[in-house]
């Protein structure tokens, strides 16, 4: 009996997180597909109807605007995090004084939930109250600062809040990275007459390759997520111009009571996050195995 | 080339601390053209702090470093004539190998015309040919090392720097490469600064050792004289493997001669040394620490000088290696060790004839460790 217990103990114990995970997280999965296969309107009708609800979505303008946005922001936001963390680690790597500080300063936004990065964001650019009154204040009249009201740039308010978000957890990777490179390498090329952003472009970078996978697939899946940001910033406005899939979704779902077309966004979002993700889990596995 | 009286390289008075510790303290040091100096001492002591300060990649607290008699304050490494290879070959990790020799002489400058010849000549001196399009992550141990050789020397610098370049090859390999960096010495006549903490291969390589203690030389002379006339008691055990035997006793002057009186068995055993060239005088009853190598530890078929002493003493190990017998002895409390032929028959516990030829013996100050 007790010997039965030892073996079994562990797998008892697991039981319930698992069978929560199977039923929460792949169940819903599992109906939300169901769902945007049929007809539901406030609530859920288990009527089978095909493939309408994704024929309408992919006919649905906001749509097209929400997945354009994605594209502009997700592209921007990991291009633009990249890069700047990729400059502050850099000039972190000098070995200035105060680096400590300096790196949980920039660290310190990532701790930030979206919202309240958003919210913020949303006072900074507005423009009666953040930068455009406090230079207009200053004397400058004319200044203008509009972009969070204006349908064509709101986007990229979007992407000013979710870099500053990102980019210093970026910075802290790309340190990481550029720590761990072997010293004697920098010495040898300094020895090789090699000058110092000549070593950074075409010797430490390049063996960073592994760090800026990382780093873009974290940005990837921040993006595709960042629902809370767009919320709180603009809340999908000025109209749906800085709408993304998963506000579209959930005005779908909550607003606009068709909860078939919310779960038919759903599920491409799911589609597309996964094209993202297995082919990179698939290669770290392959990794880990040999 | 260089006048007769012109150093390759010459340090002078040369100190560094990091924050308050000193590393290295007061170094002098020249080297000749084409002399191959090797910097030895165990870890920690400085060896690779004072190879940095010659390459430029460390500023010396105080002091000078000339390099071809041009004072090198304030020269940057690429402006030095110099090439160094690294412990950890330190090699690009994403360029081939072709690239990994030619990315210096890129940088400086070079055609793409010299670049290949340089390439073409060095790869085949190293033969490494056959590898020029791989990665370093596809080379083995012994060839990244030959690759981090490669790119020292299309530099054709006038100081080859090397710090531990063999330490991380397996026993076999860095006995081969050894002897290709004794080869390519020998052939090229470079001057070359190498750093070891293995003592074999600073005796086996170099033309002159260095040893290097808390950041100071102790000694410095051809391999066979550190050998045979180690200044202290450190280099004495430091140089020399197995290590050499030390024994205690004191000096003794009885009229014109001179005896290092060594208690053993409740007796006392006398050891003349009256050819002993003591480096200066000698007080009766001074506490000595008298050394003695263990090739001169032997039994009776190897014969010796005359100045020997017989004795038979009760072994405790003995270890074979195919050409000799390495046996521990016990000598008193203590134990001293002995090279013995291989045809000896030799039982543990079993008193053992044994000589010591006294002829190459060292004397050190019980209190200061200095040769006597
Ligand atoms: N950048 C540094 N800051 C402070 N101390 C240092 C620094 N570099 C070296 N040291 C100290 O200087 C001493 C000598 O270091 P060094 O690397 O020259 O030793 P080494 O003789 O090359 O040893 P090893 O054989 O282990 O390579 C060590 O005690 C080390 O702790
Ligand atoms: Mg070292």
């Amino acid at each position: 009996m007790s010997a039965w217990l030892t073996r079994h103990i562990p797998k008892i114990a697991v039981a319930p997180s698992l069978a929560a995970v199977l039923f929460f997280v792949y169940g819903f999965i599992a109906w939300t597909g169901y769902v945007s296969l049929t007809r539901s309107r406030i609530l859920p009708r288990y009527q089978l109807e095909g493939l309408d609800q994704y024929a309408k979505l992919f006919r649905t303008p906001r749509w097209d605007v929400a997945m354009e946005n994605l594209l502009v922001f997700g592209v921007l936001f990991i291009a633009v995090s990249v890069a700047l963390g990729l400059l502050l680690a850099i000039l972190l790597d000098q070995r200035i004084r105060a680096e400590g500080a300096i790196r949980t300063v920039y660290l310190y936004p990532m701790a930030l939930s979206f919202i309240v990065t958003g919210t913020a964001w949303k006072w900074i650019l507005n423009p009666g109250l953040g930068i455009e009154a406090v230079v207009r204040s200053w004397g400058w009249e004319d200044f203008r600062f509009g972009w969070l009201v204006d349908p064509e740039l709101a986007i990229y308010t979007v992407v000013i809040a979710g870099v500053w978000q990102a980019s210093g957890f970026v910075m802290a990777l790309f340190l990481a990275g550029l720590r761990s490179v072997d010293q004697e390498i920098i010495k040898a090329a300094m020895v090789d007459g090699v000058s110092l952003p000549r070593i950074y472009a075409s010797i430490i970078i390049p063996s960073l390759s592994p760090v800026f996978l990382s780093a873009i697939i974290v940005l990837a899946h921040l993006a595709i997520k960042s629902f809370d940001l767009v919320i709180a910033l603009t809340g999908g406005g000025p109209g749906y111009a800085t709408d993304l899939p998963a506000t579209y979704m959930y005005a779908m779902a909550f607003s606009r009571g068709d909860l078939g077309q919310a779960a038919a966004s759903a599920t491409v979002m799911l589609m597309t996050v996964a094209a993202i993700i297995i082919p990179y889990l698939y290669s770290q596995l392959r990794q880990s195995h040999d | 080339m260089a006048e007769p009286d012109q150093s390759v390289l010459a340090i002078e008075k040369l100190s560094k601390s990091f924050q308050n510790t000193a590393v290295l303290t007061n170094i002098d040091l020249a080297i000749a053209e084409g002399s191959f100096l090797v910097l030895v001492g165990p870890s920690g002591c400085g060896k690779s702090t004072l190879l940095n300060c010659i390459a430029g990649l460390e500023e010396p607290s105080s002091g000078r470093i000339l390099i071809g008699g041009r004072d090198m304050t304030g020269v940057p490494p690429k402006d030095r004539d110099i090439a160094m290879v690294f412990q950890s070959y330190a090699l690009y990790p994403r360029m081939s190998v072709a690239k990994n020799i030619t990315f210096g002489m890129q940088v400086r400058g070079a055609t793409r015309a010299e670049q290949k010849s340089a390439l073409e000549r060095v790869s085949g001196m190293l033969k490494i040919d056959h590898l020029l399009e791989r990665r370093p992550a596809q080379l083995s141990g012994g060839q990244r090392q030959r690759v981090a050789m490669g790119r020292a020397l299309v530099r054709e610098p006038r100081l080859f720097l090397f710090d531990e370049p063999l330490s991380n090859l397996d026993a076999k390999l860095r006995v081969e490469m050894r002897a290709e960096i004794k080869r390519l010495h020998q052939r090229l006549g470079a001057s070359i600064v190498y750093v070891t903490h293995d003592q074999t291969e600073a005796m086996s390589l170099a033309t002159e050792v260095a040893v290097m203690e808390g950041g100071i030389i102790v000694q410095r002379g051809p391999p066979q004289e550190v050998y045979d006339y180690p200044v202290n008691t450190f280099v004495a055990g430091f140089i020399g493997s197995p290590a050499m035997n030390f024994i205690e006793g004191h000096i003794r002057k009885d009229g014109g001669a001179v005896r290092i009186e060594i208690p053993f068995d409740g007796k006392t055993m006398a050891v003349p040394a009256e050819h002993y060239p003591f480096v200066g005088s000698t007080e009766d009853g001074t506490k000595v620490i008298l050394g003695i190598r263990p090739e001169y530890v032997t039994g009776r078929d190897r014969a010796s000088g005359d100045e020997e002493v017989s004795l038979e003493l009760v072994p405790t190990l003995v270890e074979t290696n195919g050409f000799d017998q390495h046996v521990n002895l016990a000598f008193g409390p203590a134990e001293i060790s002995g090279r013995f032929s291989p045809r000896e028959q030799i039982e543990i516990g079993t008193p053992l004839p044994t000589r010591i030829d006294l002829s190459q013996m060292s004397v050190f100050d019980r209190k200061t460790g200095m040769r006597l």
